[in-house]
């Protein structure tokens, strides 16, 4: 049985860059990294030293509220360096691949003849508690908890995004066999974009079918608002599709197999395509996709919600998209006041970007105006497919009132659902960080 | 696209000209786009930032004010016959326009750059529409001293105590309007104020089709004043308020580029048109409603004032809501306030005020809503 889910707002950014659909390489990286920094809400205790050697799926971090919670080793190898930032803030553990692929054996399982409890201890031991997401807040799922349910978008509207159907093209089986295993902790819903996706035929779920292709419709917060709005004291998970697949190679292959396929994207980006790759692989393992003499921005994720990460960096956990794009500290002259500019996108009429609908834009990272109050009103509802307010919720969080960023619908979105209302903010206010501050104060003052 | 050449280090916060930064960045940003990345959130940002929104309102304005300064010339020449000739009508009224100009920004902006400067920050572009408004509103020939004393007040009291561009609830421009009538109403209002006058020649009397509302129509007619040309606008009045054409151009900009809200727009015309109607149907008047959309400020205020995204509904309900009152209350005030007419300004400011309650009943409402149909599901 389906349902339909009509979107109408939102905006696909037209930038240049979407990966080709061919598998370019498989990374075979030095050494990975485990970053706890992608998983907000976890507190870092560290389970090994410089030295001691790992196999895939040993632990390598605990949670220090709770010690159940893991992050494991997505290669066998040693540990080569712990990694800090300021004040000795844990930020990765870099482990150096010995290519052996020893792993860990957590026992084949068949999903369908688990209880809820051993699911959720199988998902604990394999390091893969963490892909699991909570809102509201968007912090790691208590495991003590049974949620409302379970939501997962199996695509991604996001600009540049992996294509869903290719990069998990493999996978599917896998996928299945997790979501036959959350089911048996709460009920499942998936959306899909179209009927005949490969993903509209998957079992034990509830599926939605979204009608309408615009960016944000397959972010699942907006999926989420639209089948079963998340109330004060309710939660709810989510699972995106790499995670899924991991999950489900826990049970069908009893082993953590974290290998997916990354697009690699972006107007910077000299080749596009799809590597095989792990997450915590360093980004300049993808040489050859990328000018070095150019001053580029390597974004783990997509342009809008993705992280910075630096050439140094290492692909995030949830992400299957590297991003490359240009600095932009070019001064254009006169630039606000030109009345074509033909190479610069603006989704409002007031440039002319409407007369090239096809047109596809270098986009570099200036921001194209300096910050200002918020002054427009109504450019923001109309990329936001979800039933609230958002200046209101921004300035409710921007003033740090709980009782009015609850009335606002604070416990519905993450910062990356009101990306585009950032991307189209001509008060060029980093929005996104303005509803992280606010979800940061919520989880102090509520804890 | 050039390279980034370095800021001169003068100029910079510690340099030795460091306190006027905020000046130097004004002037900078304002010939090329900032060289500024995003550093937060999405990577990549749309081009349209402020300085666009407003070069776009100001634009919007240009027809009404080329307009208003060929009818301050016509005007003079209808009554003094001594401006022969289009160009002779348009280029005497320019120069009567371009001191109120002049005034408007330098006071204006002055203060602006002063205040940002104080406060250490950039300097908002919102004065560039206001500086623009203020001229169009006012009677050609009221004194500049008058003039810059209202934008100063209107600037400081109604923009800058409350944070700049953006934080004020009331249109600066209105409040120098309102100020300038309160302060000043013998140079704002009456028959003597409309027509400009040569340097030291006595005032000219041309009274306004609104002045002759509380007459009835058959006055207004009398007066030689038609739908027609008032539409056009060939009538004494503010500067840039008259001609009903020019201000649909500007209209058609604002919507076209979605920089005004065209609902705000379409509800106060409603609202003109049904008050307008209750005052006929009930005997108040025998002034058609259609007459009142272009008969004094109604049209200007409409389409550009009642429209300031900021000081107007913020909720697409409220803007409804918002603009319907404000058509409402404009021929109110028309209807029953004989005395002075202009209902346009007072309606605008007043509902300036009532724009955040209209918001938080709309907001509330919607979210009270939502918990129960969320509590029943």
């Amino acid at each position: 049985m389906s349902n339909n889910i009509v979107l109408k707002k939102g905006l696909d950014i037209p930038i240049e860059g979407v990966a080709a659909l061919e598998t370019i390489k498989t990374v075979t990286p030095d050494v990975v990294a485990v970053k706890p920094t992608d998983f907000k809400g976890f507190a870092p205790r560290l389970l090994v030293k410089e030295g001691d050697k790992v196999l895939a799926g040993s632990p390598v971090l605990a949670d220090k509220q709770n010690p159940d919670i893991l992050l494991t080793a997505p290669v066998s190898g040693t540990v080569q360096e712990i990694s800090r930032g300021d004040k000795r803030k844990l930020l990765a553990v870099v482990i150096k691949a010995d290519g052996s692929n020893g792993s860990v054996d957590f026992g084949k399982k068949d999903p369908k003849s688990l209880g809820a409890a051993e699911v959720k201890e199988t998902i604990l031991k394999s390091g893969l508690w963490p892909s699991i997401i909570q809102r509201p807040y968007g912090v790691i799922a208590d495991p003590a908890l049974t949620p409302k349910a379970i939501f997962v978008s199996a695509f991604s509207t996001a600009p540049l995004a992996a294509d869903a159907e290719f990069a998990f093209k493999d996978d599917v089986q896998a996928i299945q066999a997790a979501i036959t295993a959350v089911s048996k902790i709460a009920k499942v819903h998936v959306c899909v974009n179209s009927e005949s996706s490969v993903f509209a035929k998957l079992q034990d779920a509830t599926l939605h079918t979204v009608v309408g292709t615009k960016h944000p419709a397959g972010n699942v917060g907006v999926q989420i608002s639209h089948i079963s709005p998340i109330k004060k004291g309710e939660t709810v998970w989510t699972l995106n599709l790499a995670s899924l697949a991991a999950i489900g190679k826990i049970f069908t292959e009893g082993k953590l197999v974290l290998d997916r396929l990354v697009a690699v994207t972006g107007p910077a980006a000299l080749k596009t395509g799809y590597v095989c790759a792990l997450p915590g692989t360093p980004v300049c393992t993808l040489e050859g996709c990328f000018d070095k003499d150019v001053e580029t921005r390597f974004i783990s994720g997509d342009v809008l919600s993705g992280e910075n990460i630096g050439k140094d960096g290492y692909l995030g956990f949830f992400d299957n998209q590297v991003t490359l794009i240009r600095e932009g500290r070019e001064r254009e002259l006169f630039g606000w006041a030109k009345p074509f500019r033909f190479n610069q996108f603006s989704s409002s009429m007031a440039y002319f970007s409407w007369l090239l609908p096809k047109k596809k834009y270098k986009m570099d990272t200036n921001t194209h105006g300096g910050r200002r109050a918020f002054v427009c009103s109504d450019v923001y509802g109309k990329v936001l497919p979800m039933d609230i307010f958002p200046v209101y919720l921004i300035k409710a969080c921007l003033a740090g009132d709980i009782d009015k960023m609850e009335q606002f619908g604070i416990y519905e979105v993450l910062p990356e659902d009101l990306a585009l209302c950032e991307f189209v903010d001509p008060s060029k206010n980093d929005i996104q960080a303005m509803i992280s501050d606010g979800i940061d104060l919520m989880i102090k003052e509520m804890a | 696209m050039e390279e980034n050449t370095v800021k001169p280090g003068l100029f910079e916060k510690g340099g030795k000209l460091g306190w006027l930064h905020s000046t130097w960045d004004a002037f900078d940003t304002f010939l090329r786009v900032p060289a500024t990345v995003t550093s937060r959130g999405a990577h990549v940002r749309d081009s349209l930032d402020i300085k666009r929104v407003m070069i776009i309102v100001v634009i919007a304005l240009i027809p009404a004010a080329l307009f208003g300064m060929w009818n301050v010339g016509y005007q003079h020449d209808l009554a003094m016959h001594d401006l022969p000739g289009f160009w002779n009508q348009f280029f005497w009224g320019l120069w009567k326009v371009i001191p109120l100009y002049l005034v408007a920004y330098i006071v204006g902006l002055g203060i602006e750059f002063a205040g940002a400067q104080i406060k250490g920050e950039e300097v908002n572009e919102g004065y560039l529409v206001s500086g623009m408004l203020i001229p169009l509103i006012v009677p050609v020939d009221v004194p500049l001293w008058m003039l810059a004393l209202a934008v100063a007040f209107a600037v400081i009291f109604g923009k800058e105590v409350f944070g700049g561009t953006g934080m004020n609830f009331l249109n600066p421009a209105l409040l120098c309007r309102a100020f300038l009538f309160f302060s000043y109403p013998s140079s704002m209002s009456g028959s003597q104020v409309w027509i400009a006058r040569r340097c030291g020649a006595d005032a000219i009397t041309g009274a306004t089709p609104l002045s002759y509302m509380g007459e009835g129509m058959d006055s207004i007619t009398g007066a030689g004043y038609s739908f027609w040309n008032m539409f056009a606008g060939t009538i004494p009045g503010s500067v840039g308020e008259t001609s009903v054409i020019a201000i649909l151009i500007g209209a058609f900009i604002l919507i076209w580029t979605g920089v005004a809200s065209w609902k705000i727009m379409v509800s106060s015309v409603a609202g003109a048109l049904f008050v307008g109607w209750l005052g006929t149907a009930f005997g108040a008047t025998d002034v058609p409603a259609y007459v009142q959309l272009v008969m004094g400020g109604f049209a200007f205020g409409t389409v550009f004032m009642a429209t300031d995204p900021v000081t107007s509904a913020q909720t697409e309900c409220g803007k409804w809501i918002y603009g319907f009152l404000v058509g409402a209350l404009c021929i109110t005030v028309r209807l029953f306030n004989p005395g002075y007419a202009e209902g346009m300004m007072l309606a605008i400011l007043l509902m300036n005020t009532f724009a955040p309650l209209i918001d938080h009943c709309v907001t509330s409402s919607a979210t009270k809503k939502r918990a129960k149909e969320v509590s029943v599901a």
